[in-house]
């Protein structure tokens, strides 16, 4: 027998989950309060144009008061030894992936928040600290938050990082989409800096029509997938590449929202608070009927 | 009630070497958790980006939580199906629920990394997180345990208020309050045993949901729409084993004969129990075909079978045979095993199970995070044994009152 793909896994998932709930809620719709309005945002990654300049990590930093060096130092290429990850002063970092077509040119990835159209971190967060703005952005407030770190869990993309060191205030960090700007007309700071125009910035629906004209034009360049443009439920940032995408860093997700199942069992049991209340009811009957019976039985035994 | 057993505080010495031991384990742990709130989550704990919970969640919440199972069912047990055998066993278990929920929330508290928003949840609501429901529900059911324990304290205090010098005019007043406070508690006290058995259940359950949304996070041999189901179940199977083996060790550390007549009874349900959450579990394991997971050797198959084979299946067999319902030792070490189960089963599903997308290290807890483990629950037996010392919780055999007599008031023959 074939092992079950992770796809299979997540489907089957979801329709026990369904049967659960006695299909009363549709797992998509079920999701938190989403404003996915036609006008929202995002960027599409190109990764076969990136060169690794890095510039953008050093913008990104900038825009965002984290600590950082000249930019002239981003020039260093040795970082691409290792494969980083999104840190407390790092919200965005670039990779690089060995290229067997084309050795001399490594595929470089850039790593950020995906700011998912049904997040997982704004369903699991416990206080709401969490949540999704009309143009896209997933963001996080920082005076509703108590560190629980569910979101990290909850994360298909393993993106929010916690700062463990501070005593006091720790905060969960994660890009932004830079939300502070786009507000004020400015757009993302990383997008800004790009010199290669690897990263576009724009209304989702006209980005995924270039995403797919581009592998239309140039079906040698690409691999005919746009990853986050159905990845679970779709996310803001979609990437174009040149080989697998299992091959540059990316897991491999179901199309399914990743709060769905944890959602369709939340408002089955919940549906109105008509399960737990019939329980309660259901448990004092058989409580007074039991009552009544040693009662009865006791009385029969003394007569 | 016709007994010849009365829950009364229980007279040994307090200091003994395992309690001075206790003592020590418990103090080891308050200084890392002051390190902790020093110095920050990073200084004391193991915990990174890619494993944001470690054993405070999975130890002290998670099989905490289901550690303190003893509560609702002998609540349910005893109250609601109205089985007056069992009351012995009820009062113990209670006092273990509510000492068990209180260092969950301690638990709960250091581990958050804002723990002064600790009461958040409170006004902030997110109805579609698990962990929310879980949040609310452990504060409620921890109110309902304390009022569930409040008619031991009237018990206790009752006709006995006897304050000193300025504040004697106040004996009177407060003495009749409580006499007010446990006629209104008796009355009223259904309502907060079935709210106790309602929201057991549902936060139970729910904890089995939090990790439904980790997704393929979590290894396929736990992960399953059917989590909180299977969690719920495993919870009302261990009820009775920590009754059990808690009631069989407190016997032994005061120097008293186990109540096996009780224990024995008790234990019947057991297996049962066990056997409808195997046939969950497997039932699941089979639909899905996740068993085909076993055939590798990997930790987490280890971990896998040994939960189920000595945590499930062994007691399961152990708990159908006469010998071991009658034999205090065997019976002790079957309840030991569901225990080991269970725990081992929400160590597995929050940390073995567990697998970051992009993991460069491994998990193992730190010297830190283990001592405050075992602080809590050192000091968590040390506030049992003062509890049990100093209020009426087991019951003791009265004196003057022979099995022949009690039976003789009920006027059914033996």
């Amino acid at each position: 027998m074939a092992k079950p793909s992770r796809r299979d896994f997540l489907k089957q998932s979801l329709a026990i989950g369904g049967m659960l709930t006695l299909g009363n809620s549709d797992p998509v719709q079920a999701g938190p309060e989403n404003i996915l309005s036609e006008d929202r945002m995002g960027v599409l990654v190109d990764t076969t144009v990136c060169v690794g300049c890095r510039r953008c990590e050093y913008a990104c930093k900038k825009a965002h008061d984290l600590p950082t060096s000249e930019l002239e130092t981003y020039a260093d290429q040795s970082v691409f030894e290792e494969m980083r990850r999104p840190d407390v002063n790092a919200l965005t970092v670039v990779n690089a992936f060995g290229n067997l077509k084309n050795p001399e040119m490594p595929y470089m990835v850039k790593v950020q928040c995906m700011h998912c159209n049904h997040p997982a971190c704004v369903s699991a967060c416990i206080v709401g600290a969490f949540t999704k703005q009309a143009n896209g952005s997933v963001i996080w407030d920082t005076d509703k938050c108590i560190g629980c770190r569910y979101c990290m869990v909850a994360c298909p993309f393993q993106v929010p990082v916690f700062e463990y060191h501070k005593a006091l205030n720790p905060k969960i960090k994660k890009c932004d989409f830079c939300f502070e700007r786009t507000q004020q007309g400015q757009i993302p700071a990383c997008v800004e800096i790009c010199p290669m125009e690897a990263l576009t910035y724009g209304r989702f629906y006209e980005l995924n029509k270039l995403a797919h004209d581009k592998i239309e034009d140039e079906p040698d360049r690409y691999v005919d997938h746009i990853y986050g443009g159905s990845e679970v439920g779709g996310t803001s940032w979609i990437y174009l590449a040149g080989t697998e995408f299992g091959d540059l860093g990316f897991p491999e997700l179901g199309n399914n929202p990743a709060p769905g199942v944890s959602e369709a069992i939340q408002h089955g049991v919940f549906a109105y608070f008509i399960p737990p209340i019939s329980f309660y009811a259901l448990l004092g009957g058989v409580m007074w009927l039991n009552k009544n019976s040693k009662k009865s039985e006791q009385e029969s035994a003394n007569a | 009630m016709h007994s010849m057993m009365k829950p009364e505080p229980v007279s040994t010495k307090f200091f003994t070497p395992g309690v001075i031991i206790l003592t020590i384990l418990a103090i080891n742990g308050l200084v890392f958790l002051g390190l902790r709130f020093f110095f920050g989550l990073g200084a004391v704990t193991n915990l990174d980006n890619q494993f944001p919970w470690g054993i405070w969640i999975a130890v002290d919440v998670a099989a905490g939580v289901a550690l303190a199972a003893g509560g609702f069912t002998t609540a349910a047990l005893g109250h609601i199906m109205h089985q007056e055998d069992y009351h012995v066993v009820i009062r113990p278990a209670l006092l273990t629920a509510m000492l068990g929920y209180t260092f969950v929330a301690f638990a709960v508290f250091i581990d958050l990394g804002r723990w002064y928003f600790i009461w958040h949840p409170l006004i902030m609501w997110n109805g579609n997180s698990a962990l929310f429901e879980v949040g609310l529900c452990v504060m409620a059911y921890m109110t309902v345990l304390y009022i569930e324990f409040l008619p031991i304290i009237t018990e206790r205090f009752m006709n006995r208020v006897n304050l000193r010098g300025i504040f004697s005019r106040f004996n009177r007043p407060l003495d009749n309050f409580l006499h007010k406070l446990d006629r209104g508690l008796s009355k009223t006290m259904f309502v907060f045993i079935i709210l106790g058995v309602v929201l057991s259940c549902l936060h139970q359950s729910s904890l089995g949901t939090l990790m439904v949304i980790a997704g393929a996070k979590i290894h396929p041999l736990w992960q399953t729409p059917i989590l909180p189901l299977l969690f719920l179940l495993s919870a009302i199977a261990l009820g009775f084993p920590m009754v059990i083996f808690e009631s069989i060790l407190s016997s032994r550390s005061f120097g008293l004969k186990p109540e096996m007549d009780v224990l024995s009874k008790l234990a019947r349900y057991i297996g049962p129990l066990l056997g409808i959450y195997l046939a969950f579990k497997i039932g699941d394991m089979v639909i899905r075909g996740t068993y085909i997971y076993l055939t590798e050797f990997t930790t987490e198959s280890l971990m896998f079978s040994i939960e189920l084979l000595f945590g499930f299946i062994i007691p399961l067999r152990m708990l159908f045979s006469r010998k071991v319902l009658n034999s205090p030792r065997l019976l002790f070490f079957a309840s030991v095993l569901v225990i080991f189960g269970v725990l081992l089963n929400r160590i597995n599903n929050f940390l073995i199970a567990y697998t970051p997308l992009y993991p460069t290290t491994q998990y193992f807890p730190s010297f830190g995070e283990l001592s405050v483990t075992a602080g809590f629950v050192a000091f968590e037996v040390l506030c049992f044994r003062f509890f049990v010392k100093n209020f009426p919780i087991i019951s003791l055999p009265q004196k003057g009152i022979t099995p022949q007599a009690k039976y003789a008031i009920k006027g059914v023959q033996p």
